[in-house]
């Protein structure tokens, strides 16, 4: 039975079983709802739960091991010599399961009866050739190892899958009778089903962090094949980025580091004065309708999609600076080359993060107890000063989790320094000239043909690798750092 | 604690420190305070007491102004602090602020150190030439606060760190601090357990020699212990007012007899 009829089978079980346990439970009441611990419809779920929920999981964890079990029990069945020299034990297994496919897809367009399909290598017929008819194309002639291995595979995969079906229906069906048994009108469904709700939350909330850990171990298994390939020290402490797709590239983090890490300052020495001083006066200054009016509006800021300021820093920034700046510019010097710089990706990621920082810091300022102020202002202390002498030093740790925050979201950037900052590593204090990013040269190194056995593509992982450390440390500093502040009120 | 002149109870000047007339005070659209009229002495202590929502903490912050920071809040009449109108417009609330000190509800210390939080007013209104000075202020307002001995030895250590009722002792040292003529004490008890209470109380009373004392109360019983002058509100309105003594033995209006009695309330 195909998966999608099995997982019909299975709600319309769950559904005859609310309606059954429900029926069931108002039974045993005689009809006195009152008499049940719980409402009706918490019996339905309790039944619907247990014919659904064993069945499905057991259906989720069979589709996902039977290939794997499969796929162990047949490539055992191949000889090593059966691999041809320029070949893998994992393309021939390809081979096999598109054979298998192939004769599976031919039964099912009645080019063949499944009992033909099962001695096809006896009739002599060109199995090739058949493959091509039904849409399997094969680069060589099927060998006879290749078609026992693949009416191996699709009797292991046809038995599995009955086998599926009769122990998922069995489950389903065990599950509805072991909880409609159960339905009384003093069973505790309603407890059963509020412990179904917190295993469904906890599942949410293990996915999420299941998934991060997934995507560290895939970049560390990576990353390791880079260190396998190119030696760490010059990774990390070299001094050049110049790959080389001929071999022999060098490949230091520290150029890209350091244009990433001035980039990300020029934009927090734009994003923390003026999102700060937003912050504190839409916080303590702006009446009710200046706040209601710009607080949407500076938020907006936020929701611009980084590519949109990207153009912006392409279009209107980088121009703008070089005229100032520029040949024949204004200021009459030749500073700046050309329109990408690090000022210009600076100055954009700035304005990018003076949102971030003060929606962040306008919710700090805002914690601060209005008690605080009103003891400031009962002393007889201005507003300027009530905010730096009393609103401040009590927000500043807060605001500092803030900027640490932001600063994590700086390195991380990726499109405005894609097309702001250029593309040339180096070590320079000149914030007029191009520098690149981590993240540019990620997204250059894996962009086009690529070679996932060469160091010059591996090296995206261990920087990807890099970054992920370090604004994973910044991100836990600024948590720890806000959280110690918050407890300080509550 | 007993080192100051504790002046009898009974005595009784007659200035007049603090006039309201014909006070409106209005949220939005809500009428709060309704035509109150009510004459604060000097060197004494007044009691608002009523009802919750009646509006004697309103009226309390219309007397230094505090008001100001809510925007819908609009006040209408005179109120006259030796004879000058506080709300002229030539008048700088922030330098009103300093002359009537406030203590809140809540205590409410900085997140500084007790010497900082006591330090506070002087140094922004340059009451101490230097160190020296700005030391002398901070212990003889700590002493004031009644405090002194208890904190003198950890000046440094964060005012947040000490009890609800030292927290509120060391918010009335910071309010004295800045030499106030007034002082506004919103239910300065109402966090505190009995202990801290009767410290405080008694701190009110002599304070008495000084100032003159403002204090919303909810408690009856402390209104009678701590005050001369009694300022019954109910609705908005200033239902009576007059000695102590006479207020809680002898009320001329129903409203307040009732009040005090516990009837309504």
């Amino acid at each position: 039975m195909p998966t999608f009829w099995l997982v019909a089978l299975l709600l319309a079980l769950s559904a005859a079983g609310f309606y059954g346990g429900r029926r069931r439970a108002i039974a045993t009441a005689a009809g006195n709802v009152k008499d049940l611990h719980s409402l009706p419809s918490y019996y339905g779920y309790h039944v619907s739960l247990a014919a659904f929920v064993p069945a499905i999981g057991a259906l989720a964890i069979w589709l996902l091991a039977q290939p794997m079990f499969i796929e162990t029990r047949v490539s055992g069945m191949i000889p090593a010599e059966a691999v041809p020299e320029s070949s893998t034990i994992g393309l021939v297994m390809s081979d096999v399961r598109r054979v298998a496919e192939g004769l599976d897809l031919a039964v099912e367009q009645g080019l063949l009866t499944a009992r033909e399909a099962r001695n096809v290598a006896d009739s002599g017929q060109d199995v090739r050739a058949l493959m091509g008819e039904v849409g399997v194309a094969l680069g060589d002639d099927v060998r006879p190892e290749v078609l026992n291995a693949a009416q191996a595979y699709r009797n292991l995969s046809n038995t599995g899958r009955t086998a599926m079906t009769v122990v998922v229906a069995l489950l389903a069906l065990g599950g509805f009778g072991w909880a409609y048994s159960r339905t009384h009108k003093d069973f505790r469904a309603r407890n059963v089903v509020e412990r179904a709700v917190l295993a469904l939350l906890v599942l949410a909330a293990s996915l999420a962090i299941l998934t991060t850990i997934g995507i560290v171990l895939s970049m560390l298994f990576e990353t390791k094949n880079f260190f396998g390939l190119h030696s760490w020290t010059d990774f990390f402490f070299g001094s050049t980025w110049a790959p080389n797709f001929r071999g022999g590239s060098e490949l230091s983090i520290l150029p890209l580091l350091w244009g990433t890490l001035y980039i990300s300052f020029i934009a927090l020495l734009v994003a923390v004065p003026v999102g700060l001083f937003a912050a504190i006066y839409l916080s303590e200054y702006a009446s009710g309708a200046v706040r209601a009016f710009a607080k949407p509006l500076l938020e907006i800021l936020a929701g611009i999609p980084t590519i949109v300021y990207g153009l912006f820093a392409l279009l209107t920034v980088g121009p703008a600076l070089a005229n100032l700046f520029g040949k024949g510019g204004l200021l009459g010097v030749e500073w700046m080359a050309g329109a990408t710089s690090v000022l210009t990706a600076g100055l954009v990621m700035g304005i990018m993060l003076i949102p971030f920082v003060s929606s962040l810091s306008d919710d700090i300022i805002n914690a601060v107890p209005q008690a605080m102020r009103d003891g400031s202002l009962g002393l007889g202390a201005t507003k300027s000063e009530t905010v730096r002498q009393v609103v401040m030093p009590a927000a500043l740790p807060g605001i500092v989790g803030a900027v640490l925050l932001a600063a994590s979201r700086a390195i991380g950037e990726t499109m405005i320094v894609v097309m702001g900052a250029g593309a040339i590593a180096k070590f320079s204090a000149n914030p007029l000239e191009s520098m690149t990013t981590i993240t540019t040269r990620i997204v250059s190194q894996l962009t086009g043909d690529t070679d996932f056995a060469s160091p010059e593509t591996l090296v995206a992982f261990a920087l990807g690798l890099t970054l992920f450390v370090l604004t994973l440390g910044l991100n836990v500093l600024a948590l720890y750092i806000v959280r110690k502040y918050r407890e300080q009120y509550e | 604690m007993n080192d100051m002149t504790v002046m009898d109870k009974t005595v009784e000047t007659q200035n007049i420190k603090i006039a309201a007339k014909d006070v409106n005070v209005y949220y939005g659209d809500s009428h709060a305070i309704k035509n109150v009229n009510v004459e604060i002495e000097d060197k004494t202590v007044t009691a608002f007491i009523g009802p919750s929502g009646c509006g004697k903490s309103t009226f309390l912050r219309c007397l230094n102004r505090m008001n100001d920071t809510i925007d819908i809040c609009r006040v209408k009449g005179d109120i006259l602090l030796d004879g000058e109108d506080i709300y002229d417009k030539r008048v700088d609330p922030v330098q009103l602020r300093a002359k009537v000190g406030m203590v809140f509800q809540k205590p409410n210390p900085f997140p500084k150190s007790i010497y900082d939080n006591v330090a506070y007013g002087p140094r922004i209104h340059g009451l101490a030439k230097n160190k020296a000075e700005l030391d002398e202020i901070v212990e003889k307002s700590l002493r004031r606060g009644a405090i002194w001995d208890e904190v003198k030895d950890r000046l440094d250590a964060p005012g947040t760190g000490l009890s609800g009722g030292q927290q509120q002792r060391l918010c009335i040292a910071r309010a004295v601090a800045t030499e106030p003529e007034v002082l506004l004490m919103d239910e300065p008890c109402s966090a505190l357990d009995p202990i801290a209470t009767a410290q405080v109380e008694e701190l009110i009373d002599e304070l008495r020699s000084q100032y003159s004392v403002v204090i919303v109360t909810h408690s009856m019983q402390q209104a009678a212990r701590v005050s001369q002058k009694t300022a019954f509100f109910h609705l908005g309105n200033l239902v009576e007012f007059g000695p102590t003594g006479q207020i809680f033995t002898n009320p001329e209006d129903p409203r307040t007899e009732s009040y005090i009695t516990g009837r309504i309330g």
